[in-house]
């Protein structure tokens, strides 16, 4: 998957790349199964092509986009991101993709349009996982307009210059750097603009412990464990001391602006 | 069966046994075939062997009524002890790998964290029992107050339970918590119905 280095503020992260290897072993995709290893094992079956994306909802265009067309929507860029999982470990991973501002030009958000809605594929015969109760399927996430209008969001085709491997969100995901991964929905069929703010997947399975922002956030901790510190997967070996978790996850001069104001203790 | 489970052999098998999970887990961190984050392997799996472990020790008693094999008494010590040893592994793991052993970190971490505090609880109260599996130890305390000390067992499975249960409620995963309540549930609820008619 041919790409440029991105010129976006904040998208070269000057972090050693986490491994390949580890990138695409070690996942959460819960539709492929629970265990960290699951997604890599099972998730040959899901089939990311043909593939379409439906943007609908408040906005002055609302279109199915085919996978071909999304590829040429706008000019592939590579940026390097840190990503931060909520359960306290870190990865720095080279992804391939373009800002999702581009897509809502092409589809006109209304001025109704405050939030955006994420929808995953939830097929039972492409996903094992599916059949456990663990969430309420599909898996959907939300941002607020203008956080998914910021150019860091990034709406992802692959990584390390190939196209996504299945278990890391083919062929289409979102990457959210300043938020917990989760946050991050994969293997996305359906994009909504809405009026009011959408309650995502975790939210709804303990909304005391995953709130809808969920941005990286060193001073607040999550109920059951410290967001203080994380371990960088693939960081010399088993003794390596755990580093300070950066607020936004080191995105603040880029994205700090968003939440000017806010109580971050309140909106978690 | 129990004229094979009192062969001389019968002990230094089963400690080969009950070693070798650690031994596979010290061999993939030497070999670094434990994932991409061995650490959380490592710690992971030193508590599945603490839980199987002490299920096994809960288990000896029942399925020596049921089956008949009654010297498979002479292993419940045994296997108490290796629960022990593989918990305290199981805490180590975690004081160090994940906390850094930084005494501040760790103070922090058990008050805040109820899952923490509830397995370190469930650890602590396996100390009095391992101290006293000593046959001297045995004789000095009596039959009896030797059988009601090592009762807590009974509490340390339930603490444990709940330990492991908040662990994966984070994840709403109760898959593998269930089993586990499950056989916990056989294996107390047959003590309580022996009690009652006795």
């Amino acid at each position: 998957l041919p790409a440029t280095r991105s010129a976006v503020a904040g998208a070269q992260v000057m972090d050693k790349p986490t491994a390949y290897g580890d990138v695409t072993s070690y996942n959460n995709f819960y539709e492929f199964g629970t265990d960290k290893a699951d997604p890599a094992r099972n998730a040959h079956t899901l089939k990311p092509r043909p593939w379409s994306v439906t943007v609908e909802g408040e906005c002055k265009r609302p279109q199915t986009f085919d996978l071909d067309a999304l590829l040429k929507l706008a000019p592939m860029e590579e940026r390097i991101y840190r990503m931060r999982c909520v359960e306290g470990w870190s990865m720095v991973i080279p992804w391939v993709g373009w800002s999702l501002a581009e897509l809502m030009k092409k589809v006109e958000p209304t001025g109704n349009a405050k939030y955006v809605q994420f929808f995953t594929l939830a097929d039972k015969a492409q996903m094992p996982g599916i059949r456990s109760s663990v969430l309420d399927w599909p898996y959907t996430e939300g941002l607020r307009l203008d956080e998914a209008l910021h150019p860091l969001t990034l709406l992802a085709f692959g990584l390390y210059g190939e196209v996504l491997p299945n278990q890391n969100g083919a062929p289409v995901r979102l990457v959210v750097p300043w938020k917990y991964g989760f946050k991050s929905a994969k293997s996305i069929v359906k994009i909504r603009l809405v009026e009011k703010q959408p309650v995502s997947s975790w939210e709804r399975a303990a909304a005391q412990e995953y709130g809808f922002f969920s941005n990286v956030n060193p001073a607040v901790d999550h109920p059951r464990w410290s967001q203080a510190s994380e371990r960088r997967i693939g960081e010399d070996g088993l003794f390596a001391k755990k580093r300070p978790t950066l607020m936004f996850n080191g995105y603040e001069p880029q994205v700090g602006q968003l939440y000017a104001g806010m109580d971050l203790k309140k909106f978690y | 069966m129990n004229k094979l489970l009192l062969h001389p052999l019968a002990k230094p098998v089963l400690w080969l046994a009950l070693s070798a999970p650690l031994a596979s887990l010290v061999w993939g961190a030497f070999q670094n075939t434990l994932g991409a984050n061995p650490a959380e392997a490592l710690i992971r799996a030193l508590g599945d062997w603490t839980l199987r472990l002490l299920v096994l020790t809960l288990a000896i008693t029942p399925v020596r009524h049921w089956t008949g094999w009654h010297a498979l008494a002479r292993f419940r010590r045994n296997v108490g002890v290796a629960a022990f040893l593989y918990a305290t592994l199981h805490w180590l793991a975690y004081a160090w790998l994940d906390q850094g052993l930084s005494l501040a970190a760790l103070w922090q971490d058990v008050v805040k964290r109820p899952f923490i505090l509830v397995g370190t609880l469930a650890w602590l109260m396996l100390l009095p029992l391992a101290a006293t599996s000593f046959n001297s130890a045995m004789k000095a305390l009596g039959g009896r107050a030797w059988q009601r000390l090592h009762q807590l067992s009974y509490a340390i499975i339930l603490l444990g339970l709940l330990h492991f249960f908040w662990m994966r409620a984070g994840k709403n995963d109760f898959a593998e918590v269930a089993v586990y309540a499950a056989l916990v549930a056989v294996l107390l609820g047959w003590r309580l119905k022996r009690q009652r008619s006795r």
